[in-house]
């Protein structure tokens, strides 16, 4: 028993039982990435690889990039992902139907090859040597290391590098940017032409949404007079996503109704 | 444990995001898996760092983390771009040039 506890206790073994812990667990979602529906349960996923990519960092004597992984990936980028999909809308169009037929079939027997080649060659490459190890490289601090090689001998990457970040973001800022083609509508401007639109009723501002005393909620349109349901008074946004329900369903004379059946 | 456990499991998390790229639909979910592509070669950069005992592998697999942000803000950017103009992220909407 403490012989098993002392073999535990080297360096390799605890490394072996994170490995194959971790290791499934990161194919696991990242083929889940793939097979689920909504584009946020995908970002979700792809944050775990990217941790369970950090602790392998750190695990391998690159306690610099684990710490950099975290930070840059999982909070930064995984970040900017989830505010585009918001932007765009959460429950943005993902049709599973191939617009390339038997794409799927295609795409994942291919993949199975490639992936059966990848791994194939690396079992039978000579890497050679035993694993040399970073103990040596590391002797003065991981970040010491990097730093020292970073600015000596990777000078000139690191400053094109900076360039590159810099047209990024001009480039981001350029994308962004849009000009407008139409002139800005003042309050003023919008007053004068509720008053001026013919009709009275436009000037005392849209009818709010719900059926009053019944069913009350910003996605049921509210009931004229006549009964009909007033379209006006649901936002564009919520009737753009289809999130409208049907107002006949709490009509007045529906529910009395339905009291009777009871 | 062997140090190439590591290259098997990144060759297999860049198959696996390469297969995301071609059968997934949304521009988001396929720039996610491009993702995973470059995380699955920044792996394998660490691993080689490791096996080789210089710390070369780890400044590349740094600088790939630079790049892969520069990449994802200017993709985003095209893809909030293409939305703004065409109402959809689905990377087969932006077929104009076929029409």
């Amino acid at each position: 028993m403490i012989n098993y506890a002392l073999e535990l206790g080297q360096t390799a073994k605890p490394e072996a039982l994170l490995f194959y812990i971790l290791a499934p667990l990161a194919v696991a979602a990242a083929i889940g990435m793939l097979v689920v529906k909504k584009a946020v349960h995908s970002a979700i996923l792809l944050a775990w690889v990217m941790i369970t990519l950090a602790i392998f960092y750190i695990a391998q004597d690159a306690a610099f990039l684990g710490i950099v992984q975290i930070v840059v990936y999982t909070g930064a980028v995984m970040m900017l992902f989830l505010f585009i999909l918001m932007l765009v809308g959460v429950d943005s169009s993902e049709s599973l139907t191939e617009t390339i037929k038997g794409l799927r079939w295609i795409a994942i027997t291919a993949s199975v090859g490639f992936g059966g080649l990848l791994i194939s060659l690396l079992g039978r490459a000579s890497l050679g040597r035993t694993t040399a190890g970073l103990a040596d490289a590391n002797s003065n601090g991981n970040v010491e290391g990097l730093a020292q090689l970073i600015f000596s001998d990777y000078v000139w990457p690191f400053e094109v590098i900076s360039a590159l970040l810099i047209t990024a973001a001009v480039g981001a800022m350029v994308l962004a940017h849009h000009e407008r083609t139409v002139k800005r509508v003042t309050q003023r401007e919008q007053s004068q032409a509720r008053f001026r639109s013919g009709s009275l009723a436009a000037a005392a501002g849209l009818p709010g949404p719900g059926v009053f005393a019944l069913h009350n909620a910003v996605d049921v349109p509210a009931l004229l007079p006549d009964g009909t349901p007033a379209a006006a008074s649901i936002s564009a946004t919520l009737k753009a996503r289809g999130d409208m329900l049907d107002s006949a369903q709490y009509q007045l004379d529906n529910n009395d109704n339905a009291a009777e059946d009871k | 444990m062997n140090s190439a456990n590591y290259l098997y499991l990144s060759a297999l998390l860049f198959t696996i995001g390469a297969v995301g790229v071609v059968i997934r639909r949304n521009a988001i979910v396929v720039f996610m898996c491009v993702e995973l592509m470059l995380n699955a070669a920044n792996l394998s950069f660490v691993t080689f760092s490791r096996i080789n005992g210089n710390l070369d592998g780890q400044v590349v697999a740094f600088f790939t983390m630079v790049v892969a942000a520069c990449e994802v803000v200017v993709g985003l950017a095209i893809i909030v771009t293409i939305y703004r103009s065409r109402r959809s992220a689905s990377v087969d909407d932006a077929n104009l040039l076929k029409r």
